[in-house]
Formats: structure tokens, sequence, C-alpha cells
């Protein structure tokens, strides 16, 4: 019985005299911090995705504290209710962004853009990028090895095996960035989502001139300037042998798809095409809190100026 | 023992092919396309204008800068277009094309093949001529070679060698051109140590080829100062530090250049174009080619007029066949694999292979066993696993302390890997992007 | 020409090197152990081998198939050779259910939990061969009795430990052991670890394979008897000759085969030094004062422990690292 209370009483003084020198140690050397970074950071989404510049929720909740004017520190991720509500708590003004989404710039499927070599190196499309060209004719569209796949965090992104293209999946990207900044060809952007995720773009990056770049590719953007002229907006530029569009600017009339000759320009997210009278009735109503609805229909594309600037149609 | 380099290394097969195929000229090509960036440095400006008349030997485009280098036209003819153009690499950039119309060289150019051996010009005059002639490294480097004369004030070379070693398997350029060219060689190795002050200077030749050996040898007898080095075969040897490792025993230290221990290495190409340009005046216009591999029907060494067509060497050799499944500008180790053949040849292609179908597949991946293959193999003694798994995750900040950016790219741990892992691609990416990272960092400070 | 040109970044040669043929040239290596185990062991060591490997290889496929949901990785041999490795270190007169039952743990728990090949910490066949000692020490310790000189079926470590507890001088049962006989492999023991000659003719030719360099066994089987030296030579009628410690026991299977596993040992030669003086100081310290007869598998799994650590702070000698001499600038 005695080595029984022994043991009983070693163990517990054992465990006071640890108690004792945590407790000192603890307190000794305690580092003060603003307990509502914790709180803030609880209210970040969490993914420590980079996507706001930091290098994590952590150290974006602590620029949060930090900072008087938190205009310039959004998180894409939680997006705009997420940065009302911790602006509310620290009683700051809450940044407002768009909605945006990574948007992949090449429309060179493997039908569009024939290969015309086989890459048999590691499977990662900065390792192919900087060795050359690229599997095809064109050496400016995607990949298709999807460095964008390994480095998005949430799943949104993935190579379709039927067009040998990254997809980004809307529902699930948060526009925080890292495929753009992993892509080697700069083909991926951040856009605006625009109303009801619709969308126009241009789906080419080829620099090369009109007729090189169209005989590598039968989708490739020829910068044979219809759609700049054909934009009632301004917002059609060609610079480099290839088409961009300013989503600032771009009023999705849709115009531009219309006139394009290869099928460059993409329009997303719209309603089938349908015929004029039935176009009037069926023009879905106004996407709540912003600016427009944007009409489907290429044959009424007046009625698709915003309403915040009616002066500007046609 | 012989001589060779401390740490790592392999032994691949040789396969030197057209080691007995004696140098032809190759039949001047009908057009050629000169590209303005055939060096390391900035590319060159261009003199010349669509439609205008040119000769062999003509400068049609200026260096762009301290490191760059002047290009020539290498026949004579009409310029059909000073614009971009295919590269091997796929990628188009800009380049001078000329049609040929007769062979006519410019004045001045001694085109004789008389041996000039007396050189008595001045150091600054011989690196005047060499920077004109627009030499470059012909190893495959193409590092402008008046920049290599030219040590950086505080510095002094105290050595010349001269890089015989041709590690590369299949490559027999610099072998033939010893055995065919051996005296001229030396007549450019000595005008090299003449223009640096050095009274020194070795070559170092693999015991591959003992006949080039035996021949320079004998020839380097009435040259003093200058002797020939065998060394035992072991690639990667023709790395510029690795060979002055074995010659000299002298290790180039992390991130200094091998002047800094004394050193300037010159390819045996190098000194060839050398001795023209000082002795006959006669710019880079041409260089020796193999062209090679299993598939072609007669492995060849062409001296080439610089913007050939690829393609044109290949027929010329035997063609192209449904067998061949990869056309590689350079050797195997380190040569570029081409996704377009059309494309010329540079002042910096010392080859070109033809690899069979089955031999162009890499092996599948497989899983690091950790079998520490690539570290004992690793001439720089890194540890190429690490390396790699760190540039795959994009760990370049811990990458950098490992000290990635020693690797020299020679392939010896992707060659050796046993899980058939492409180590080499990552690392020389992560070693690219670490760069890019101190060069930010030296600018930011 | 029809057929696309393949683009790849160099280097477009492989050396023909692959996982399987270093397992493959493993397997080769331990034959001359196996042949003596059969002849000394009788079809027993046929058997438990064949069961070993036949378990190892059918867990890892099951494993691999429907766990891991991975490709099919028993093609590269190495789960043969952990097979034949465990039953090299189990003695031929163990129950089969036992064989199995190890190379369950040495395959599932060893190495498959760890994700597979590469990705293990410790040597699997020694995970599975520590579990079967201390959960049936039993039949783990329980020896055929061989040879002439039968020590009733004590291994020759046992048999001295015993000896040397019970207040016997070396002098005393230094007649009961024959050194021929441990070199041969007339011993009693696990079925690999017998034959010394066989080992190292194993050893010799891993070597000239370049499977493995010297660096590792040397460095154990060093370390050890440099150990056992200076003890012996402080004093012999206590402490067991270098010899003895070399040719009994484990020591050879462990310093070759075991410890130079790819895996689990140091990537860079000075990593594999330490590594193995390590292995050898720990061994020593086990035989001559620790419960266990034999401490080669303890020494081992203790010294894999300290591999990641290794790998991380010893780096191989960088080129340029020597001081530059004769150099102008």
């Amino acid at each position: 019985m005695g080595v029984f209370a022994y043991t009983i009483l070693t163990l517990s003084l054992l465990g006071v005299l640890l108690a004792a020198i945590l407790y000192f140690v603890a307190s000794k050397f305690r580092v003060w911090e603003d307990p509502r970074i914790d709180d803030v950071e609880k209210m970040l989404p969490g993914a420590n995705c980079g996507g706001c510049g930091y290098a994590g929720c952590r150290a974006m909740a602590e620029a949060l504290v930090r900072e008087d004017d938190i205009s310039t520190l959004y998180c894409p991720v939680g997006g705009g209710e997420c940065m009302k509500q911790i602006a509310d708590f620290l009683g700051k003004a809450a940044p407002e962004r768009e909605p945006m989404v990574a948007v992949v710039r090449c429309g060179g499927s493997c039908e569009k853009r024939p290969r015309t070599n086989t890459f048999d190196g590691a499977r990662s499309c900065a390792v192919s990028a900087s060795l050359y060209g690229g599997e095809t004719g064109c050496s400016y569209g995607c990949l298709g090895f999807g460095d964008c796949v390994n480095v998005c965090e949430f799943g949104a992104i993935r190579i379709n095996p039927e067009t040998g293209l990254a997809e980004v999946d809307e529902e699930k990207c948060t526009a925080c960035g890292a495929c753009v900044k992993a892509c080697p060809k700069g083909v991926i952007e951040l856009r605006k989502k625009g109303p009801k995720g619709r969308r126009v773009y241009v789906s080419c990056v080829n620099k090369d001139k009109g007729a090189v770049a169209r005989k590598s590719c039968e989708a490739a953007c020829i910068a044979c300037t219809k759609c700049v002229k054909a934009c009632p907006f301004e917002a059609i530029t060609i610079e480099n042998n290839v088409s961009y569009i300013d989503f600032t600017k771009c009023r999705l009339c849709r115009k531009c798809v219309a006139e394009c000759p290869t099928g460059a320009i993409v329009d997303v997210n719209f309603p089938p095409r349908k015929p004029v009278e039935a176009a009037a009735s069926a023009t879905p109503s106004a996407t709540p809190g912003k600016v427009e609805n944007p009409t489907s229909v290429a044959e009424a594309p007046a009625q698709t100026a915003p309403e915040v600037k009616p002066e500007t149609k046609k | 023992m012989l001589k060779t380099f401390p740490i790592g290394g392999v032994h691949p097969s040789e396969n030197k092919l057209s080691r007995e195929a004696r140098i032809e000229y190759f039949p001047l090509p009908d057009t050629v396309v000169l590209p303005l960036s055939q060096h390391i440095g900035a590319p060159a400006v261009p003199v010349v204008a669509k439609g205008d008349k040119v000769v062999v030997g003509q400068l049609i485009a200026k260096a762009g800068g301290f490191v760059s280098s002047n290009i020539h036209s290498s026949v004579s003819g009409t310029v059909v277009s000073v614009d971009l153009a295919m590269t091997a690499s796929g990628l188009r950039q800009p380049a001078i094309t000329i049609r040929r119309e007769g062979d006519e060289w410019a004045e001045g150019i001694d085109c004789s093949s008389e041996l000039v051996r007396e050189c008595t010009l001045e150091p600054a005059e011989i690196i005047r001529r060499i920077a004109d002639a627009g030499i470059v490294g012909m190893g495959g480097a193409t590092f402008p070679t008046q920049v290599k004369l030219t040590p950086p004030p505080g510095k002094k070379a105290d050595v010349v060698i001269i890089n015989g070693v041709e590690c590369e398997p299949y490559l027999t350029a610099d072998h033939r051109v010893m055995l065919e060219r051996g005296e001229e060689v030396l007549v450019g190795t000595s005008i090299l140590a003449r223009a640096l002050g050095v009274q020194q200077c070795y070559i170092g030749i693999e015991n591959n080829k003992p006949d080039a050996i035996a021949h320079m040898k004998e020839l380097a007898e009435s040259f003093p100062g200058i002797e020939i080095v065998p060394l035992r075969v072991r690639y990667p040897q023709g790395g510029e530090k690795q060979l002055i490792a074995a010659i000299t025993g002298r290790q180039v230290p992390s991130g200094a250049l091998p002047i800094d221990v004394g050193a300037v290495v010159q390819n045996v190409g190098t000194a060839l174009a050398v001795y023209e340009a000082v002795q006959k005046n006669k710019p880079l216009v041409e260089r020796v080619v193999t062209v090679t591999g299993k598939p072609l029907a007669q492995p060849a060494n062409y001296l080439v007029r610089l913007g050939t067509p690829i393609s044109a060497l290949i027929d010329h050799a035997g063609g192209m066949s449904d067998d061949v499944g990869k056309v590689i500008g350079g050797g195997p180790m380190m040569g570029r694999a081409m996704s377009h053949p059309e494309a010329p040849v540079l002042k910096g292609t010392s080859g070109v292979l033809l690899m069979r179908q089955k031999e162009s597949h890499r092996k599948q991946p497989d899983t690091c066993i950790k079998c520490a293959k690539c570290v004992s193999v690793c001439p720089m003694g890194l540890e190429p696993y690490l390396l790699s798994k760190l540039s795959k995750k994009r760990m370049y900040a811990e990458a950098e302390p490992e000290r990635i950016v020693d690797c020299i790219e020679c392939g010896s741990c992707s060659y050796t890997c046993p899980a058939g892992l492409p180590l080499l691609d990552y690392i020389r990416l992560g070693k690219a992007e670490t760069l890019k990272m101190i060069r930010a960092r030296a600018a930011k400070s | 020409m029809d057929n696309k040109l393949i683009v790849s970044p160099s280097p477009h040669v492989h050396s023909g090197n692959s996982t399987r043929r270093l397992m493959g040239d493993v397997l080769i290596a331990l034959l001359p152990a196996f042949v003596v185990s059969v002849w000394v062991f009788g079809l027993n060591a046929l058997w438990v081998t064949a069961l070993a490997v036949a378990s190892c290889v059918v867990f890892e496929y099951l494993i691999q198939k429907f766990l891991l949901k991975g490709a099919c990785s028993i093609g590269n041999l190495s789960a043969v050779v952990t097979g034949v490795l465990l039953a090299f270190n189990l003695p031929s007169t163990i129950p089969l259910w036992l064989v199995v039952l190890g190379s369950f743990v040495a395959i599932a728990i060893g190495k498959m939990t760890f994700g597979g090949l590469g990705k293990n910490p410790f040597n699997p066949a020694l995970v599975g061969r520590v579990f079967l000692l201390i959960a049936y020490p039993v039949q783990m310790t329980t020896f055929p009795l061989v040879g002439v000189d039968a020590t009733s079926g004590a291994t020759p470590l046992a048999f001295v430990k015993e000896a040397l507890k019970s207040g016997s001088s070396v002098s005393d049962i230094l007649p009961s052991i024959s050194h021929q006989n441990l070199a041969y492999g007339l011993t009693s023991g696990s079925l690999g670890e017998v034959a010394a000659i066989a080992l190292l003719i194993g050893f010799v030719y891993l070597l000239v394979r370049k499977v493995i360099t010297w660096h590792i066994p040397v460095a154990v089987l060093g370390t050890m008897a440099l150990f056992t030296a200076i003890l012996w030579g402080i004093d012999p009628e206590s402490y067991m000759s270098p010899l003895f410690h070399l040719l009994a026991g484990g020591a050879m299977l462990g310093a070759i085969f075991m410890a130079t596993d790819y895996v689990t040992s140091p990537m860079t030669t000075k990593g594999m030094l330490i590594y193995g003086f390590g292995i050898g100081v720990i061994t020593v310290l086990i035989r001559v004062w620790g419960a266990y007869p034999e401490g080669m598998s303890f020494a081992i799994l203790i010294m894999n422990a300290v591999v990641p650590l290794i790998n991380k702070y010893v780096k191989p000698r960088r080129f340029g690292a020597k001081k530059v001499r004769g150099a102008a600038a």
C-alpha cells in the first residue's frame, strides 16, 4: 500500500510543480495581441488561399485590425457580405468590390487547335512554357497541364479532357487569383462576374498576326477590328494583334459576339437567342441591386444599354 | 589515374556514331534565317533592311549592348525580310531572312586554307577583332567571347583552358575539328592566351578520343605553353566549373565566375573561330555541326553556313523517317528537343541528334524511393531530390539556401533516377524562379 | 512525316535504372544466404520465406487496390524484398500463422499506412519482426537445434548472454563457440542471419551492381568492431571478441540488407556514416548491457527515426566549398 500512496504523492507533486512552471512561463512570456484579431480571423473563410495578398487569413485579420482604412483590403473568398460583417465588427467602412470570377481566355480546343508535337516532360505548364512554344502552333494559349488546377484551393478549376483546356466552375470560384498567378501563359484573368454571371470576353490571347494565329488555331482572334467597330461603348481595344474587352465598360450587348468571324468572342450564361417577338416578353427582370439586365437578343441590342447611362444607347 | 572532376558524374553510352566522318562542306542553302538573338545577352540590332543586297561576311546586325554579339550574313544575296521567324522551340523571334544569290564574299576576308601562325597584334586589337567577328561560345552556351576575354577590373586570368572534352554522347564536331584543324585550334588558343596575357594553356580532351589526344600532343610540341590534358571519361566534364576543377584542381565557389579562380574556358570550336577572325579576318558565318542519331543513314559532321535550315542537314544525312521520335539541337544530355526542325542552324548549334521513337519516350514516373543516387551523381554536390520537391511546391525561398542556383542543369540526376522522375524539369524551373526572386530582392535594396 | 515529334526537357537519355531492377538485384544478393538457410534449416526455411513473400505481396496488392485506390505497385518487387527480409528475421520453426501476421504488420502498418513505398519512415520488415518479437517472444526465440556443437537451441548471442550473466567467464564459454560455424551458418538463429559469408557475398554483389554504397554496412560493422574491441581490450574475460560480435546474430544481415534500405536511410554519404555509427553503437549497447541478446533490429529502427533529422542537417560536400587555392584574384 505504501508504494501506492508514494506513487500518487509523487505524481501529484510533479503535477503541481509543472503547473507552477507553466503558469510562470505563460505569464512571463505572454505577448499581447489584440483579441479582435482572433475574432476577425474566425469571420474570414479560413481558406488561407492568399487571394487577399496576405500570407493567410491570420495575416489578413491582423491587417484588418491594424489599418484604419481597410478599403484596399478585400477577401475575395468571403466576398462583400463577409467584409461587411468584419467592417461592422471593427467599426470601419466596409470595402466594396464587385464579385469577380476567373476566366480562361483560350478557346483552342483539341479540334480547333491541332497538336503539332507531343510534350513528354513533367506534367506542368510552367515546365513546358519555360522550354518551348507548346504542343500546338499557338505559343500563347492554354497548355492544359493544369498548374491552375493544382493551385486552386477550392476545386473550382479543372482540365476538360475533351477540349484539353482549363475550365472554371463559377459556383466554386472565389476569384482568389491563385490560378492567374500560376498560369505561365497569362491566359487566366479575373473578370467581373457580371449580372447573373453573364459575361462577354475575348477567349484568345494570341499575339501573332492574324494569318499566323488563324493558321495555328481556328478559334484565334485575328485582330480584324470588326468587334472594335461594332462596340457602341468603346469597350474593345486591339493591342498586339489581339482584341480585349474592358469589362468595366462592357454593357453586355453582345454585338461583338455576332460580328466575330472566328468565334473568339464568347458570351456565357446568356439564355439562348430567341426570335424578336419572344425577346421582348422574355426579357429577364433586372438583377436586384445591380446595374441592369442584359438582354440576350442580338436583334435588340439597344435595350441592353444600362439604365445608369441611358444616353449611351445605340 | 587520369584527371577528372571531384564530385558526382555519370557515364552514359557514348554512341559517337560520326567519329570517323570527315568534316564535309555543306551545300549552300537557298535561304538563310539569322535570328537576332543567337547569343546570351541583348539581341543584336539590325543594320540592313528588306531589299538590301548583302555579301558573305557583311555585318547585318550590330551588338545591342556590352553582353551581345554582332551578326554577319552567311550568304550573299538579298534581304527578304527583317521580321519574326519561327525558331526551333516554336516561338517566333526577330530574325533576318536572306535569299542566296551566288557566293560572293566581303572584301578583306582571307578564304584560303593556308595556315597563318604568327600573331603580333596587341591584346586590345585581338579582342576588338573577336568582338567584330561576332564570336560566341560555340559549345552551346553562346556567351559572347569578347566579354569573357575582358575580365572585370581587379581580376586577372592566369590560365586558359580549351574545352575539347565533348562529354555529350553522340557529338563529334569538336573531335573532328581537333583532328582535321588541330593547328588552327592551337593558333587560336595561343591568340586567346595572348589576348589575356596568360602563359599557361591547357586543352582538356577525354580519353575516349585517343586519336585526338595523340594528334594534338604531336602538334602542341611546337606551341610552348600549351599542354594537352587527357581526362577520364565522365559526364559532365565539359561543364565549365567541372573542367577547371578537373584540370587545375581549383573549384569555382558558389556564385562566383571562372575568372574568380583565374581561369578562362573556351571551346575548341571557339578557338577555331578566334583563329579565323583574328588571322583571316573572317567573321563567324559557318560552324561545324554533327548530324547524328540511330535513325540516320549517314551520321556526319558538316561545315554549315549559319542560318541553314536544320531540316536540310537532316535530309542530307539520310533524311527523316517514321521512326524518328525526337529531334534534338545539341547532345542528348543537355540539348533541346525541337518542335520545328525547319528552324535554322545558330551559332550555338553543336549538333543535331535524331532519336528513334522508342528511345524518345520518357519512362513513366514512379515514386521516389530515396535511393540517393541523384545526390551521389550531382557534380555540384546538391540534393536534386530535395530541390525538385521544393520547386514543385514552389518553395523557392527554401530552395535558395539549398543552393538551387548552383545547378548547372547537366541532367545527371534525371538520367540516373530509377523512378524516372523528371527531377531536372522542376529544378530548372525552380532555379529560374529563384534567380528571379534574387534579382527582385537586389533591385529592391 | 505524319508522326508528331516528341518534345521534352533534357536529358533525353536515361540510365535504364528502375526501382524494379534495384529490388531485383537485392533479391539476387539475398540468394546465397537463402540457399544456406535452406541447407541449414531444411525445407522449413523455404516454406517460411515463400509464405512471407506471398502474404506481403497479397497485402500490398489488396491495400493498394482497395484502400489507397492507387496504381498496382507490386511490380516494383519491393513487397517481395520486404517478405524475404522478414522471413530472414524469423526462426524456421515459427508457426506459419505468425508469418502471415508479421507480414501484415510489416506491409499494412510498416509501409502502407504511410502511403506506400518511399514514404515509410521505418523499415517495414523490421516493424513486422519487432512486433512479433515483442508480442510472441516465446515463438520468436525458439530456435531449432543446429550443428554439432548444439547450444541447446539458443542463439550464440543468447547463449553467451545467459552464460556471462550467470557468472561464467569468456574463457569458460569459448570452447562451445565455433567461429567457423558462425561464418558458414552452422549455428542457431533466424533464417537469413546465420551465414556471415553468404551475406558478405551478397554485399559484394550489391557493391558491384552499384545498388548500395559501402558506407552504411562498413560504418555499422566498423563501429561495432571498434566498440567491442575496446570492451574486449579492457576485459577479455567479461566481453566477447569483436569477431564474435560481427559474425553472430543479425549483424551482417542488418548492416548489409536492413540498414541500407533506401527509403529509411540517409541521402548523403556523410549522413550514412553517422547513421551507421549510430546503429553500431546502439546494437552493441543492447547486446552487452541490454535485456535482449540481439539489438540490431532495435538499433536500426531507432536510427530510422533519426534519418529525417540527418537529411535535414547533413548536407553533401558542395562543389566549390573547398578553399580556393592558386587563384589570381
